[in-house]
């Protein structure tokens, strides 16, 4: 039975080109290879790879020479760390108090309706994840959405649908 | 650097300052309005007007009026009496605005500056927000940055500024209201040492949002808080630990680290003082657990952020079991005042044990909503009826929601209550980090403990077992309440199993999570009723 981080040398030669992992390298070089940098790498990997993929957290773990289960934990606590690639637009929808009281739970319950899908799974076509956020502090503008990182203010269902069909006519 | 350095470098900067300066907002919540272009548009007004010497088109953060964003305002330091305040405004109306610095008319939607949204407020965290450029240290000078610290650093001795602070009054402003000034002399009181300062930026309450904005519109402010704070205990290092739903607040954090090193009020040998601080940012991944202290340091040494047991507290055994110092943002955000003005004024400030202010974001049901800043013992039927105009549509206020996932809510008979620690407490929900939630009649309450339990159960760490299980029970049982199926007995267990976890969690998140449904419980008991079902009759 091989161990994680002998899989990962013997994918290593295959990964070596890859430029992905070189912008991991820079990363984990700056912070001198310190273990109390984890999850500042874990965000650089996310950004680079789009999601978490085993093989990034393996190489991941042997670099920082720590254990591949502390860092498969870390990368399963926190809510902003996907293991699963994402679709090609990200929704997401604010849950926070104000966006709550203003609808922000109908305009989600619809969406799921309308495309299918339970937020934090991607459609079918692979053009839109749902997602949705405890609060991104845009409370004023309520109920928030933030599409591909931009965020929209005062939305409602049919503004949010309007937008995820155009994202998903875009194929 | 001589403190008359410091004052000729203000100057200068204060120098560059044009007479008519146009504030846009530029923080998140006019961003998502669109704000960038009309900051754009108006530099390109200026310069097609050949106003550019005497106008200067500056990008702030946030003024607090995020409701109408985005939010541009005029000001004239040759003629106070020309203040202009424009809501709403396009890309579109910038040319207009700028005209109308010569006397033609503006087409832009004119804001009330005398509105009680903005007459009853007192800022002393948010004074420079929306006046300054974040993302500009002179900026900052000009307005007397850094002068707080210049002060502590060269006219009093570390234990001077701990009595300081101490005398101010000053407690947490993360929600728990922790004396400031006790928990600086128990960190400065352990043996020299390492130590560490943490800035406390994980604002995971649902519905607050006044930490992102002190960083994304004042950033030197918390950096200087934190400078001093070192200097007090005896730490050469802070962290600031930030969400990373927050990435305005931490690219303007960044740039402002940089800019405090360039000029020497941050790393080593401060101001050609002997003592040494540096900064160094954290940014979070999504763990509301991680605004508990311990979970916090956890989450700072990259680990899984899951708190530990106190005591010992981390003011004695805190990050690499250094004694650590933990401030909320807007906590910092008082320090550098309570320097420079003294302990006396800013005591004067607030009721007889809540001094100073307290920064809001009013939210919900109401019909101005933003970010508020007023003096501690103000009413809340003041800041909701007054301040925030009331529910739209002719609605009814029916409870206000303080204190978030900790907090409670507190019924519209009651809105006369001052706001202070202590009052809120005895109402039954708490100050919290200052997310004030308005509901109106047709805001059902259990709804709105099922959707905090929900909340809760999603961010309990898993550590300890009251808070893992029990959250997910109640959350269920209210679910039963909701859809008619529960009957008195689900009730009773509903209650009992609200003080089992509070009496039993490890720590905050565990032990206040039944607030809210206590909380409706005690107000709205009828709503609870009107749901339950006859108890089947055994056969």
């Amino acid at each position: 039975m091989k161990t994680a981080s002998q899989e990962t040398e013997t994918k290593q030669p295959q990964k070596q080109p890859d430029k992905r992992f070189r912008v991991l390298d820079v990363t984990m070089k700056r912070s001198q290879y310190q273990q109390d940098s984890l999850i500042e790498v874990l965000h650089k990997a996310q950004e680079a790879f789009g999601y978490l993929e085993e093989d990034v957290l393996a190489y991941v773990a042997k670099h920082l020479k720590l254990p591949l289960s502390r860092v498969y934990g870390v990368a399963t606590f926190y809510h902003l760390f996907m293991l699963k690639p994402g679709g090609a637009h990200t929704c997401v929808v604010c849950m926070g108090t104000a966006c709550y009281v203003k609808g922000s739970d109908k305009i989600l319950s619809n969406l799921e309706k309308e495309f299918q899908i339970t937020a934090g799974e991607t459609t079918a076509d692979g053009q839109v994840s749902l997602v949705t956020a405890r609060c991104i502090g845009a409370c004023g503008i309520a109920p928030a959405i933030v599409f591909d990182g931009t965020v929209a203010g005062q939305q409602n269902s049919e503004s949010v649908s309007k937008k995820l069909h155009q994202w998903q006519e875009e194929k | 650097m001589e403190w008359a350095e410091l004052q000729e470098w203000a100057d200068q900067a204060r120098q560059k300052r044009k007479n008519i300066r146009v504030y846009c907002c530029t923080s998140t919540g006019c961003q998502a309005s669109n704000s960038p272009a009309v900051k754009k548009a108006m530099d390109k007004a200026v310069k097609e007007a050949n106003l550019g010497t005497e106008v200067q088109v500056v990008s702030v953060g946030c003024m607090g009026f995020c409701g109408q964003g985005p939010i541009v305002e005029v000001e004239n330091s040759q003629d106070p009496n020309h203040y202009r305040l424009y809501e709403q405004v396009t890309p579109e109306q910038a040319p207009s605005i700028i005209k109308g610095l010569q006397g033609e008319i503006v087409t832009a939607t004119p804001g009330n500056p005398n509105h009680p949204f903005f007459a009853h407020q007192l800022q002393i965290v948010r004074e420079h927000s929306g006046q300054i450029d974040p993302e500009s240290i002179e900026e900052y000078l000009a307005v007397g940055g850094y002068q707080g610290l210049h002060h502590s650093l060269f006219e009093m001795s570390p234990e001077e500024v701990v009595q300081e602070i101490t005398r101010s009054g000053l407690r947490g402003r993360g929600g728990a209201g922790f004396p400031t000034g006790l928990k600086w002399s128990t960190v400065a009181k352990m043996p020299p040492g390492q130590k560490y300062v943490i800035c406390n930026a994980d604002e995971g309450d649902p519905g607050a949002f006044m930490d992102r904005s002190v960083l994304e519109s004042d950033p030197h402010r918390i950096i200087e808080g934190m400078a001093i704070a070192g200097y007090a205990v005896g730490a050469d290092h802070g962290y600031i630990y930030v969400r990373a739903e927050y990435p305005l607040a931490i690219s303007r954090l960044e740039k402002a680290i940089k800019q405090a090193k360039r000029n020497n009020v941050l790393g080593t040998q401060i101001f050609g003082s002997a003592i040494n601080f540096s900064v160094e940012i954290r940014v979070g991944a999504g763990a509301f657990v991680c605004g508990e202290e311990t979970a916090l340091i956890a989450s700072v040494s990259g680990g899984r952020g899951v708190p530990r047991p106190r005591p010992p507290y981390p003011a004695v055994v805190g990050l690499y079991g250094k004694p650590t110092l933990i401030n909320n943002v807007e906590t910092l955000g008082n320090i550098a005042p309570i320097i420079t003005k003294g302990a006396d004024w800013y005591a004067s400030i607030g009721t007889g044990k809540s001094k100073g202010t307290k920064i809001f974001s009013l939210t919900g049901n109401v019909i101005y909503n933003g970010l508020i800043e007023v003096p501690m013992g103000i009413t809340l039927r003041e800041i909701v009826e007054e301040m925030g105009g009331g529910v739209p549509n002719g609605g009814q206020v029916k409870a206000v929601q303080t204190g978030g996932p900790s907090g409670g809510c507190i019924p519209a008979d009651q809105l006369d209550i001052s706001v202070d620690y202590e009052s809120l407490s005895a109402a039954g929900s708490m100050m919290g980090s200052g997310g004030m939630v308005v509901m109106d009649q047709d805001t059902s309450m259990v709804g709105v403990a099922k959707y905090y339990m929900e909340f809760c159960q999603e961010e309990s760490c898993g550590k300890c077992i009251p808070c893992r299980a029990g959250t997910v029970q109640m959350y269920d049982l209210l679910k039963k309440l909701l859809a008619e199926e529960a009957t008195a007995a689900d009730l009773a267990q509903l209650q009992e199993l609200c003080d089992m976890v509070k009496a039993t969690s490890l720590c905050g998140l565990g032990q206040t999570s039944p607030n809210p449904v206590l909380s409706t419980l005690r107000y709205f008991e009828s709503e609870y009723q009107d749901l339950l079902q006859p108890a089947m009759s055994k056969v």
